[in-house]
């Protein structure tokens, strides 16, 4: 009896899974985000190739047009092709959100990490330095410092990188304090190594996952937060093509959805892409969830 | 004699598999027993046999992946696998009690105890306030001191052996017909272990209920089970009375589980233990024949087919074809150069004065901050080529004092001279050098190595780092070299930890150390998260290599049996102070501190369960070492105390050769 129920529901396991299958089940949302990201980091590249108009020549006779074969995503209050500056606009957006990142990622990990290790008095100076900046909300407290310092990326930027460090030094510190305490830190000190070694060999190694995890899904919130402060008339300076800037101008314009809709699904799609990505990266870090 | 008692619980050819990406885990398949009414059985094996499965079949307790494929459960009579969800919550908790190993996560955190214990009468039917005042009851009949303070509290509270009371207090609760222990002993100290074996043994005879004892621990069985089951890669391979099957197995993996543990009360000759060497089969592919086979030093053509359980005498079952031939025998070692008993050289390599190590626990902004005396004055010579046993309870500094010894942590005070060169103040940078002559293995595998480190790049960084290998071809031919002294193939260079078992990794983690050529090897706990057998070769291991390379070891572990075995001398540390150093045998055989002789008495032996009687109980917990109790700091549990002894700190004398103590009376207490 065993032997034929035994048969019966082994015949109804569906068939093994093909490793095509399995792979798309683990990192098929992470190809997605990559190729969206890799799309726009190509359209950047080739913007000058792509765009069909130069993306601030000015046209007052064709103003607020909507969608043609023309102009695909229409023309806005001066008559540039808004088509032209979203894929101009990619530069500044991805550009902006990757140095801010990965500049405040850097800076934070560095801090955090040797918070953490060191211990003490540094530690302290650190995390309170950490938590001043994390008083104010980071929007205003960009926005007085990208004010003082007078509009352009440059100082935009340097604007959100000083709000920017301080939640990757918090991470990185608990992320550094939970493999420190973890045996084969014991065993590297028992070997001699010294603190630079062991932190940068072989903790950060260790802790780099999470990280990484925010790197790539706060890409997304940079743009964001860039966009906002061009959006606020901080950020680049006019006409320079920029998504935050350009949706600030078409705000107004409710019957002419185009000219804010299109620099609103650009930031959409990247912010997704770089999210899909984060995730993937995760998984294909850890070693231990990498299958043979 | 056969039991009329009826039967409770009844496992018919049980199947559960599991389903995975990769295939096929027959992780049970085709287990059949019965548990009588008030039995007390123990199921044993090593990790991944399936005994931990069959309980959590019994409960319905399965993981998704997990699928009972056939077979019958039946609990007085009714069928566990078709009952409907409401029936099978009636069950849990209520006729079938269960549980787990970690007392620590096993309660509810933010809950109080109360409400913990009577949430679990309540949802079976009592009112309110009956479950309240049983609750009290009941606390104290698991021997809980003031039941009415413990229902206030949370589990935080509590210690892991308390923790583990409350949670048998909520098993028993519903007066379950039938309990499953899943190694409810494993994280807790030996003495405190014993306690709760004692309890188990208890709630047996005087509720009437039927124990299932999961456990690693042929011991820890042997301590209250009647009768034992032995499972082997999903399937039983021996059951029976555990007197007989402790007396004369008739499976050659029970042989081979009582041959690889050290007894307390046999004499040690040479110290290598019996092992098996290789590993269970992939639940993936079990073999056709014996699954036991691969391993089997008995092996015969006939086990290339699969046997059944064979009848192996009054009431015994064994599967196994030889089981009705003669007894397996001991075998002889096989260490060549075993004749040869090892002797320590008389010069001291680590000699330790007063050494004292106080943690500082910051309190909060208004809490008042603590000094934890982890470690408190502690003198001991360590001799080269030596194997130094530190034994005690957790929290009574061990652990703190081989680190303090490598200097991985500053002393406050004292002395420590490795080799003749002070060290207990030395700066990192006299270390620095040191660090190579001073080498530690640690307890956990699963966390001494570095995850995102090859094998082969964990093995080189020391070589490197110390300039034992100065290029590509020499380092190359060292780890393969390293990796042939601890047993394992070339082929693990290139590989990740992960892809290794527990017992692989902690020869990994013995090869790192090896690597640099060490001297004095600080082993901490390096066998205790491994099953019997895999300890058995670790310690095999460590044995060949101290002949080897004349290594001195600081070996520290909570099973005596196994310390005893290996070391020449033992240090039992009690909250941070020397209770008694003294030679291995003389320890055992004379034990002159009544802490020792508790030790020695709470680890679970090889006999039959009548036997546990007449061990001495330990009761209370162990002292806390924030706040020591005054004199000697073991009087608060100590049968003998008198007044001297809270008064005045007894100082370490030498009364025996090689054997000290601090007592005040010493071998008093027989």
């Amino acid at each position: 009896m065993s032997g034929a129920r035994i048969a019966e529901i082994l015949a109804a396991q569906p068939p093994p899974v093909s490793p095509w299958r399995r792979w798309r089940h683990q990192y098929g949302l992470a190809a997605l985000g990559g190729t969206i990201v890799l799309g726009w980091i190509i359209v950047a590249l080739a913007a000058q190739a792509l765009a069909p108009w130069a993306p601030n020549a000015v046209e007052v006779t064709a103003r607020l047009r909507p969608p043609s074969t023309l102009h695909m995503m229409g023309t806005d209050e001066l008559g540039r092709d808004v088509l032209s500056r979203l894929i101009f606009g990619a530069r500044i957006s991805l550009i902006t959100g990757i140095v801010v990142v990965t500049i405040g990622a850097f800076i934070g990990t560095v801090l955090g990490g040797i918070a953490a290790y060191a211990g003490g008095l540094i530690e302290e100076a650190i995390m309170r330095l950490t938590d001043l900046v994390l008083c104010f909300p980071p929007i205003i407290l960009a926005l007085a410092i990208g004010a003082a310092l007078g509009i352009g990326t440059t100082n935009t930027i340097t604007a959100m990188l000083v709000v920017w460090w301080p939640k990757f030094a918090r991470l990185s510190r608990s992320l550094v304090l939970q493999q420190r305490s973890l045996e084969y830190v014991e065993a590297a000190l028992v070997a001699g190594y010294g603190p630079g070694r062991i932190l940068w060999r072989h903790i950060m190694p260790n802790s780099v996952g999470p990280l990484i995890v925010l790197v790539t899904l706060d890409v997304g919130n940079a743009i964001i937060i860039f966009a906002g402060l061009s959006f606020l008339g901080l950020g680049v300076v006019p006409p320079t093509a920029e998504w935050g800037s350009m949706i600030s101008e078409g705000r107004e314009l409710v019957a002419q959805w185009w000219v804010a809709s299109f620099p609103g699904f650009a930031i959409l799609s990247i912010v997704l892409g770089f999210n899909f990505l984060g995730d993937g990266v995760r998984d294909w870090l850890d070693p231990r969830s990498r299958r043979q | 004699m056969t039991d009329q008692r009826p039967v409770v619980l009844e496992v018919d050819d049980l199947r559960t598999w599991f389903f995975t990406d990769q295939g096929i885990a027959r992780a049970v398949d085709g287990v059949s027993f019965s548990i009588r009414e008030g039995e007390t059985v123990g199921i044993v094996g090593e990790s991944g046999c399936g005994k931990s499965v069959t309980a959590l079949s019994v409960m319905r307790l399965l993981e998704e992946s997990a699928r009972i494929v056939s077979g019958t459960i039946r609990f007085r009579g009714r069928d566990v696998i078709a009952m409907r969800p409401a029936e099978l919550r009636a069950m849990r908790g209520g006729d079938v009690a269960m549980v787990f190993q970690d007392p620590m996560t096993s309660l509810n955190p933010v809950i109080r105890i109360a409400r913990q214990l009577s949430e679990s009468m309540t949802i079976h039917g009592q009112s309110g306030a009956t479950a309240a005042s049983r609750g009290i009851n009941l606390l104290g009949s698991m021997g809980i001191a003031s039941p009415e303070r413990a229902m206030t509290g949370y589990p935080h509270q509590f210690s892991g052996g308390m923790r583990q009371r409350v949670v048998l207090a909520m098993g028993m609760s519903n007066e379950p017909a039938l309990l499953l222990a899943d190694e409810p002993t494993t994280a807790l100290d030996v003495t405190i272990q014993a306690q709760i074996l004692d309890l188990l043994g208890d709630l047996n005879r005087d509720f009437g209920t039927a124990i299932v004892l999961i456990s690693h621990d042929l011991g820890v069985i042997a301590t209250i089970c009647a009768r034992v089951i032995v499972m082997y890669a999903g399937e039983i391979v021996e059951q029976g009375p555990t007197v007989e099957i402790l007396a004369n197995p008739r499976h050659p993996y029970t042989w081979a589980l009582l041959n690889a543990r050290p007894g307390l009360d046999t004499d040690r000759g040479d110290r290598r233990l019996t092992t098996v060497e290789g590993m269970p089969p992939d639940p993936l592919s079990q073999p056709p024949g014996c699954r036991f086979a691969a391993r089997c030093p008995f092996r015969q053509p006939v086990c290339d087919d699969h046997p059944p359980l064979l009848d192996a005498g009054p009431e015994r079952l064994a599967r196994c074809w030889l089981a009705g031939e003669e007894p397996f025998e001991r075998q002889a070692r096989r260490s060549p150069d075993a004749a040869a008993e090892f002797v320590p050289a008389a010069t001291p390599i680590m000699e330790v004065k007063g050494l004292v190590k106080h943690f500082h626990l910051r309190g909060g902004l208004l809490a008042r901050s603590h000094i934890v005396r982890a470690v408190d004055g502690v003198d001991l010579t360590i001799e080269r080529g030596e194997i130094m046993g530190v034994v005690g309870e957790s929290g009574c500094g061990k652990s703190t004092f081989a680190r303090t010894l490598l200097r991985l942590f500053k002393p406050d005070s004292g002395s420590i001279r490795f080799d003749g060169q002070e060290i207990a103040t030395a700066s990192a940078a006299t270390m620095r050098p040191l660090r190579r002559r001073l080498q530690m293995i640690f307890q956990n595998p699963y966390a001494s190595l570095n995850p995102r480190m090859t094998v082969e790049a964990i093995l080189a960084e020391p070589l490197r780092y110390h300039g034992l290998a100065t290029n590509a071809a020499e380092t190359r031919r060292r780890i393969d070299e390293l990796l042939g002294l601890v047993g394992l193939g070339a082929g693990a260079r290139e590989r990740y930890p992960h892809e290794f078992s527990g017992g692989q990794r902690q020869r990994i983690s013995i090869a790192r150390a090896l690597a640099v050529e060490p001297d004095f090897i600080v082993a901490d706990e390096p066998i205790s998260a491994l099953d019997v057998n895999i300890q058995a070769q670790i310690v095999n291991l460590m044995i060949d290599l101290r002949e080897r390379f004349g290594l001195t070891y600081l070996f520290i572990a909570h099973d005596l049996a196994v310390v005893r075995h290996i070391c020449d001398r033992i240090m039992v540390l009690h909250l941070g102070q020397v209770a008694e150093i003294a030679p291995a045998d003389d320890l055992f055989t004379a034990p002159l501190h009544p802490y020792t002789r508790y030790l020695i008495s709470a680890q679970p032996a090889l006999h039959g369960p009548e036997r546990g009687t007449d061990r001495l109980k330990l009761t209370g917990e162990p002292a806390n070492a924030i706040d020591p109790p005054s004199g000697c700091r073991f009087h608060t549990r100590c049968p003998i105390a008198r007044k001297v002894c809270a008064d005045a700190v007894p100082p370490l004398r030498l009364l025996r050769p090689r054997h000290e103590v601090a007592c005040h009376f010493p071998g008093e207490f027989a």
